[in-house]
């Protein structure tokens, strides 16, 4: 016998011979090895913690002893619910969010669609990096460096005053609830710095959907007598649109569970993420923690139900 | 009558690219137009241009005798086939077949109905509710048309409509859109590198190349009396031959040109004229099925193509590989081609 049949082939390389011949036949099994150790990763990691999140969020605090107690109960979730102030929070932060992704929209939609559509070569690169660079650079830097901007003896106090608006500027911060002493203890200045740091993010999902619309579908519906703001609005806004949802995504849960920019720009009062900071620490209350961290999460899927109820992925 | 398409001398530039050279022609009322060349020859400008995709950098376009400059596509009276079929992919067929009654603000139901109509004529009755997404290549390209003809244009472009689609629907398809224009009575603009195509559907076709157009006429006169050495390539098979073969074979002044079914064996020659005789050897013999292709080296000094029909059943008794013979042909089979001499 000259040549060694797979199966009955000695040593290594017989060995592994018939192991490739083995993961050939049956490729499930090859696919579930390739698989395996990420999708572990996945399920352990990510889907395993959320799990743990969501368990923990139905124990609930022994308010005599402090301590955590592990057995089922809604009782957190009732206090979430009904305590005037966590309401409170959590309404502040959904609207801020809110506002942010609405504002991120108006702005980065623009721009995507220049990126898209007319930038090529030098610009478009230039564009790119343009969005990308403050992704580069440290969040706390960027965040701080707002803070100085805004501050009274910032430099945006300072070009309103040389401009003669310095009254616009105080009849602006003396405006309730989003007013304040000065932008940087604002909830104003709170959603300049929110829109600023999230926009790459509504950027380029946006400008990824509108590079996929082929230009015939633009020429095709002028062609079939639509002016150009009726292309845009039936034609190219729809296919759009799945960019625009993930990109919403991006800044609506950025900002809900953002803790850091609250903290460094605004006034005391808290968002979601610094009451899950507080309650996880110094409160030792892990389990409204937790629950505060499901608001997001359940807020994030009511608004994916209404993004599809609506058509946004029709064009997927 | 004002032709349906007015070319007067229009050029268009992509940088220092002459996409569109100079061109002159028109196209009348109700015809099958097609425009025929190798990619990048500017048919498909040309068919932008009407469109209004594209605005001349000179000269001027009219259709219908307006003048289209600056005429915006969605205000001209012309509608369009696209290559990729450009479906909204968030619409069903039914409501892309309405979008340009949908633009035109025509009521619901009326273009409901008027959509239905359009889905029965390209025989796609019953798929309006589905998904351009859930159909095969040839029932798009059946919605692109209905979608295309909703507004009832004048002139209808279509950009290479066939060209994603296999053989036998190909064929199907210029069948059933050469009767659709004759039944609507339309001005179509047909792009197409296909020859075969060209030559099939219209009533005149137009020979694109390098941005100018070489030859324009009815199919016959493109394909029996071609005007220049590209034309007699592109169009349909051609064994050019050199002047000093031409010299010699006939007596003229080359180069030739000559259809390879217009080559006979000498011993087959049955036309009533003289014929031109060429002594040569058989280079290659390729059995085609419906045809047999020889490659003849004529001792003249040229190498020619010869096309034969397998009319009888069985083996073929034909010359075989090295062996020597004799060609005749028709005088009047050789043209006199200008543009270069390849022999």
């Amino acid at each position: 016998m000259t040549a060694a049949s797979p199966a009955t082939g000695s040593g290594v390389a017989g060995l592994r011979r018939g192991i490739s011949t083995l993961l050939y036949r049956h490729s499930t099994l090859f696919l579930l090895l390739l698989l395996a150790p990420p999708l572990t990763w996945l399920g352990i990691v990510y889907l395993g913690s959320l799990l743990a999140l969501l368990l923990q969020s139905f124990f609930y605090i022994d308010e005599f002893t402090g301590q955590v107690v592990r057995e089922f109960s809604l009782r957190t979730y009732v206090e979430l619910l009904t305590g005037a102030a966590n309401l409170d929070i959590i309404l502040r932060t959904v609207t801020m969010a809110a506002t942010v992704t609405v504002a991120a929209a108006a702005i980065g939609f623009p721009i995507a669609y220049y990126m898209a559509r007319y930038a090529t070569g030098r610009t478009k690169a230039l564009f790119y990096l343009g969005v990308m660079l403050p992704l580069w650079s440290s969040y706390l830097v960027r965040v701080y460096a707002w803070k100085l901007l805004l501050a009274r003896e910032g430099v945006i106090s300072w070009a309103f005053d040389k401009a003669y608006l310095g009254w616009f500027l105080d009849a602006v911060l003396a405006l309730p609830v989003i007013g304040g002493s000065s932008l940087s203890v604002s909830y104003i200045g709170m959603f300049l710095v929110f829109t600023y740091i999230w926009l790459p993010f509504m950027i380029l999902p946006i400008q990824a959907a509108l590079e996929r619309v082929p230009p015939s579908l633009i020429e095709a519906s002028g062609d079939l007598g639509a002016r150009p703001n009726e292309t845009f609005r039936r034609v190219i806004l729809p296919l759009a649109l799945p960019g625009v949802v993930a990109g919403s995504i991006f800044t609506f849960s950025l900002t809900l569970g953002d803790y850091i920019i609250p903290y460094v720009i605004g006034t005391s009062r808290f968002f979601i993420g610094q009451a899950v900071y507080i309650h996880q620490g110094t409160a030792g209350n892990v389990p409204l923690a937790a629950a505060f961290s499901v608001v997001p999460i359940v807020i994030i899927g009511i608004y994916l139900a209404i993004a599809r109820r609506l058509g946004a992925f029709d064009a997927l | 009558m004002a032709a349906a398409i007015l070319f007067e001398n229009v050029s268009r530039r992509f940088g220092t690219v002459r996409a569109v050279d100079n061109v002159s022609f028109e196209i009348a009322d109700g015809e099958f137009f097609s425009m025929l060349g190798p990619s990048g020859s500017g048919k498909t400008t040309c068919l932008r241009l009407i469109a209004g995709f594209e605005e001349p950098g000179a000269g001027r376009l009219l259709i219908h005798g307006i003048d289209t400059a600056g005429v915006p596509p969605y205000e001209r009276d012309v509608n369009t086939v696209f290559q990729d079929y450009a479906l909204f992919p968030h619409m069903s067929v039914l409501d892309n077949v309405a979008y340009g009654l949908m633009v035109r603000k025509v009521p619901a139901a009326e273009r409901h109905a008027r959509a239905d109509e359009m889905l029965d004529l390209v025989k796609l009755s019953g798929l309006g509710g589905r998904r351009p997404s859930a159909l095969s290549g040839g029932q798009r390209q059946r919605v692109a048309l209905a979608r295309a003809l909703i507004n009832r244009p004048r002139v209808l472009l279509l950009d290479e409509p066939l060209g994603a689609l296999d053989l036998k629907l190909r064929e199907q398809m210029q069948v059933e859109l050469k009767a659709l224009q004759r039944k609507l009575g339309i001005t179509f603009v047909y792009v197409t590198h296909d020859q075969q195509e060209a030559l099939g559907m219209s009533d005149r076709l137009a020979v694109f190349n390098e941005g100018k157009i070489e030859q324009i006429g009815a199919p016959q006169d493109i394909y029996e009396r071609p005007a220049t050495a590209f034309v007699a390539d592109f169009v349909g098979n051609s064994n050019l031959i050199g002047r000093a073969a031409a010299q010699r074979l006939a007596g003229l002044a080359g180069p030739l040109s000559v259809r390879p079914e217009k080559i006979n064996f000498a011993a087959d020659y049955s036309d009533v004229a003289p014929p031109v005789k060429a002594a040569g050897t058989v280079l290659e013999v390729q059995y085609l099925g419906a045809t047999t292709r020889y490659e003849v080296e004529l001792e003249a000094g040229a190498i020619v193509f010869m096309v034969r029909q397998n009319v009888t059943t069985g083996r073929a008794i034909g010359p075989r590989v090295g062996d020597r013979i004799e060609l005749a042909w028709d005088p009047g089979a050789m043209l006199q081609v200008s543009g270069d001499d390849r022999g």
